[in-house]
């Protein structure tokens, strides 16, 4: 038996992100709970969210992110062979999502299939997707993590509905060949099980629902030791770092991750302002927004850390295309 | 060694101006965090992380929720501990 040729590494091609055209902001989810638009800030740093059309599915978001990624690597769709879509939130389990975001945009019968790491599924997927470019699994992936959390939240908890929302962000991945570096590093993942009652939806029927406080303790202290190992991994010291992507949960454990890192030199990404908690979309929508504003330089060096229920949570170094 | 109640309230306030931006010197035994420091819970939590860096003490949520003033954390972090 054979095993098949690979690529000495994987790098990012491009990023694309998509947000629904409906902006909601603090004032209006805040009405419907005890909450103004000082206090959503307060607690969680979100100035205004964007929700998805009531017929606008979570394929239609991974669709449209991935289509600007697509088109931002300057690949033709046949180029692409595997896609793999992050998403906790699907309208249904079967089928799953990725073939229905290959076919749409015209990606002819790659790989195919959906992960879910809730928040951190960015982060598994992209990791996912570097393994199988340098394995020769694949020679080019399309990474989408796309969330409709609105449909499952409860308007009326103030503890989940000031802060999910919804969204897209994809990457296009491929070889890093020839004298490129790699631009994807090993990934520090784990997870914490104990903590599964944390943050569930119960049943088809229910809402999600949130223990903020265990959720807000675990994430401000598990997490730098876990982002400071994937830098290790990577051999890059924090100093080095342009810009750090944790997963955009809420203003403050991001800016605790930030802290306990230790690279004060770096932007923190704080996507999470206009677009709120969107589970797997939140880093790579962070990232193509980033990037569109030209803030953080192409070839400069990125710290992602993605967490969330389960807990699961994974991190890696990226370079940025 | 145990530390004093001054050094306790001392370490304290470097860490509430820290984690919310209350001056050192507006933290005195007698102010509750809610009401007279305008702390919120999530800031509560990363003070008790603070704390248990700087002091050595687990402050697990259940007995931080009880924690209403600033002399109520100093003595907590002075209680003898609890021996296995």
């Amino acid at each position: 038996m054979r095993i098949s040729d690979g690529a000495p590494g994987a790098r990012i091609l491009a990023f694309g992100g998509y947000q629904p055209a409906r902006v909601v902001t603090n004032d209006e989810v805040g009405s419907m709970v005890d909450a103004d638009d000082e206090w959503i800030r307060d607690r969680v740093g979100i100035v205004s969210r964007r929700i998805a059309a009531p017929d606008e599915t979570v394929a239609d978001l991974a669709v449209a992110a991935g289509g600007k990624a697509l088109a931002g690597s300057g690949l033709a769709a046949a180029d692409v062979d595997l896609v793999i879509a992050a998403t906790c939130t699907p309208e249904v389990m079967i089928p799953n999502t990725a073939p229905t975001v290959a076919r749409r945009l015209g990606i002819p019968a790659p790989g195919a299939y959906d992960l879910n790491a809730a928040c951190a599924g960015f982060c598994y997927a992209l990791a996912a997707a570097s393994d199988a470019v340098r394995a020769g699994s694949a020679r080019h992936v399309l990474v989408v993590g796309a969330e409709k959390l609105s449909q499952w939240v409860d308007w009326t908890d103030r503890s989940t509905c000031i802060i999910f929302a919804d969204g897209a962000g994809a990457a296009v991945v491929g070889p890093a060949t020839g004298t490129a570096d790699p631009g994807i590093g090993p990934v520090a993942w784990g997870s914490a099980g104990e903590m599964a009652d944390r943050i569930f939806i119960s049943d088809r029927g229910s809402f999600i629902v949130q223990e903020g406080q265990a959720v807000f303790r675990w994430a401000t202290t598990a997490l730098h030791p876990v982002a400071r190992l994937a830098c290790e991994r990577a051999g890059v010291d924090p100093a080095e770092l342009a810009v750090i992507v944790p997963h955009q949960a809420n203003l403050r454990i991001i800016g605790a991750i930030a802290r306990g890192i230790g690279a004060p030199q770096a932007t923190v990404a704080n996507d999470i302002v206009t677009a709120g908690n969107t589970a797997a979309a939140s880093i790579p929508l962070a990232l193509s927004r980033l990037r569109e504003r030209g803030e953080i330089p192409s070839g400069s060096l990125a710290l992602l850390i993605g967490y969330g229920a389960g807990i699961c949570f994974a991190a890696q170094v990226i370079r940025l295309p | 060694m145990a530390q004093t109640e001054q050094e306790i309230l001392a370490g304290l306030g470097e860490i509430i101006d820290e984690v919310a931006g209350v001056p050192a010197d507006q933290v005195t035994p007698d102010k509750t965090f809610v009401d007279d420091l305008d702390i919120d819970s999530l800031s509560m939590v990363e003070i008790a992380v603070a704390a248990q860096d700087k002091f050595g003490v687990q402050i697990p949520d259940d007995h931080l929720r009880n924690l209403k003033t600033v002399q109520d954390v100093i003595d907590y972090v002075r209680r003898p501990a609890v021996t296995a």
